[in-house]
């Protein structure tokens, strides 16, 4: 029942195959069994589930129901859950329980799918090895020895694990698609502005995107069906109809022009993964596509100038946590300056006090024109690079992370070679373009993820190019050994 | 451009976050290097570049000043560290 699709899982509950209550009792034990192992849940409230899914068959029964009715998902716990504690892998907000739903969580809700708990992930979002969590690294299913990648490493984890069949997660530089190539899957960061922020615990705000992680590329376009859309709640919400993602998903590959930048495959990535990702790439070439070398000039400069622009909002944005309207409050405060800063030093992790104070420095008066506005025009060279690249091909394809899976603590002693990891998924977020990472290859037993980059609303077009390669391989079929 | 460690005392002020003085060498020495790396994006002309604040370069967008939220006063206050009679509690601030 773990292994049916999302596509499947639906079909099998609209024709009763089994009911919502089944299906959502035999995730719960899974999530039992191999959850202590793999810490991919942070919370996990099976009578909630369970109940949650008796009104879906009640549903169904009367005929009612949406298009999802009884479909059991797991959210990243960034994403707001009225009633259900939402910690953003923090300590600071351990205790936080949210007083509504997110957007997201809205949307999923009504159109049926049954939520079995909250995934973990690195604190606030920052890291790409989930090895910044308050509630402990989650492992990876592939080999638990190894990270998961991050930020939303216990989404990818649940889902390689079978512990969900798709699960909801964020993207601010990577944070979708390196765990997804970490872990085998599928995961698309959408066009910024295409799925609704609003409940989504901010970090830095005009990057942040949430999306879909599935197994299949036709499992992500049906998620994403159901997570995009319009929304007056997010400033930055796109008002521009969403199509069915799943429609187009068979269009023949013939005559598209894939991108491949030469900045993309350089000295960082590992031979054993370009080697994977160039297999795959000789296969979209075998389905029709035209493979043609490009260059993103300013490519190379896209990790500066995220760690100027994503601490300058982060700083911003985690501002709001000061001990008094929710979230963790110091024992014994001196006064109120004593209260706001020992809060803040006893509640967050090391990495993101670390970035609060290099977005404080950079916006600080003397520092701003050249830390933040500068960046700020590198943002604009960065995005006008894939504006060119799009007049001469529709995709562009590359390695979405220069390795496969690491070794807990390989990475984190030191945060630049960690920051290191995202080298190629960042540029997509600075110019809001939506990318997507897809299985292509294992090196040494551990999954490699190809990333596809398309143009400003392009997510159908990305989500056809990877289902047409699924079709013709079976590297998102294959499953982490050790996992029944 | 380097960071000093006075400079970090007053980015950690300015940030609100306590810095104790045993990890404040190791903490300045971490952000410096950050900032070198960053330190990379000084190479490229600028000059004649307009600075990018919105991936799509959209504006904000406005709506009619309607009210459109309920009071949830009483959820909004329970998960709150401290209240009284509808009211945050903080440390006093005037003496």
């Amino acid at each position: 029942m773990h292994d049916l699709s999302l596509h499947a899982i639906r079909d099998a509950l609209a024709r009763r195959e089994f009911s919502a209550a089944e299906i959502t009792a035999h995730f719960l034990a899974r999530i039992e069994r191999l959850n202590p192992t793999l810490n991919a849940y942070i919370t996990v409230d099976p009578e909630a589930a369970l109940a949650a899914a008796r009104r879906a068959d009640a549903q169904r029964a009367r005929g009612e129901g949406g298009p999802l009715c009884g479909v059991p998902i797991a959210h990243k716990d960034i994403f707001c859950t009225d009633g259900m504690r939402t910690t953003c892998g923090s300590r600071m907000l351990d205790n936080f329980v949210p007083p509504y739903d997110a957007a997201v969580v809205e949307r999923l809700a009504a159109a049926g799918c049954v939520t079995l708990g909250k995934t973990n992930m690195d604190e606030f979002a920052m890291g790409s090895s989930n090895e910044t969590s308050y509630y402990g690294p989650v492992r990876n299913p592939w080999d638990t020895g190894r990270v998961p990648g991050g930020s939303s490493g216990g989404s990818a984890a649940a889902v390689a694990a079978r512990l969900t069949p798709v699960a909801t997660a964020t993207d601010t530089g990577g944070s979708i698609r390196q765990p997804a190539a970490l872990c085998g899957l599928t995961g698309l960061k959408p066009t910024y502005g295409r799925v609704s922020r609003h409940g989504m615990i901010a970090f830095a705000s005009s990057l942040d995107q949430g999306g879909p992680m599935a197994r299949s590329a036709a499992d992500a376009a049906l998620l994403l069906n159901h997570m995009a859309g319009f929304d007056t709640r997010d400033s930055t919400s796109i008002d521009a109809p969403v199509p069915d993602y799943c429609a187009g998903l068979d269009a023949d590959l013939h005559g598209l022009r894939i991108g491949l930048p030469r900045e993309y495959f350089d000295a960082a990535l590992e031979p054993g993964t370009e080697r994977a990702v160039r297999a795959g790439l000789a296969e979209l070439e075998r389905l029709g596509a035209r493979l043609q070398e490009i260059s993103l000039p300013h490519a190379p400069l896209s990790v500066p100038a995220y760690y100027v622009i994503a601490p300058a909002e982060c700083s911003t944005n985690l501002s709001r946590y000061d001990g008094v309207r929710y979230g963790y409050r110091c024992a014994d405060p001196a006064d109120l300056q004593d209260m706001y800063a020992r809060s803040r030093a006893e509640a967050f992790g090391d990495e993101v006090k670390r970035r609060i104070l290099v977005g404080t420095y950079a916006l600080s008066a003397g520092y701003y024109d050249a830390y933040y506005r500068k960046a700020q025009k590198i943002r604009r060279l960065i995005a006008e690079d894939f504006r060119a690249a799009f007049r001469e091909v529709d995709v562009i394809a590359s390695p979405a992370s220069p390795s496969p899976a690491f070794r807990f603590g390989e990475k984190s002693a030191d945060p630049i070679t960690m920051y290191l990891e995202d080298i190629y998924t960042i540029a997509a977020n600075l110019a809001g373009v939506p990318a997507l990472s897809m299985p292509g290859g294992l090196v040494d037993g551990l999954p490699v993820g190809i990333q596809l980059i398309g143009n400003h609303l392009q997510e159908a077009r990305l989500l056809n190019v990877a289902h047409r390669f699924q079709q013709a391989t079976d590297w998102h079929l294959r499953r982490p050994a050790g996992i029944a | 451009m380097s960071i000093s460690e006075q400079d970090l005392a007053r980015v950690a002020e300015l940030a609100r976050i306590r810095v104790d003085d045993a990890t404040v060498a190791d903490v300045t020495r971490r952000i410096r290097d950050i900032l070198a790396m960053i330190d990379q994006m000084q190479a490229v002309d600028t000059d004649h570049v307009l600075p990018m604040a919105n991936p799509l370069d959209a504006t904000q967008r406005l709506r009619d000043d309607e009210v459109t939220e309920t009071d949830q006063r009483e959820r909004f206050l329970a998960i709150a560290p401290a209240t009284e009679e509808g009211l945050y509690l903080v440390p006093r601030v005037i003496e």
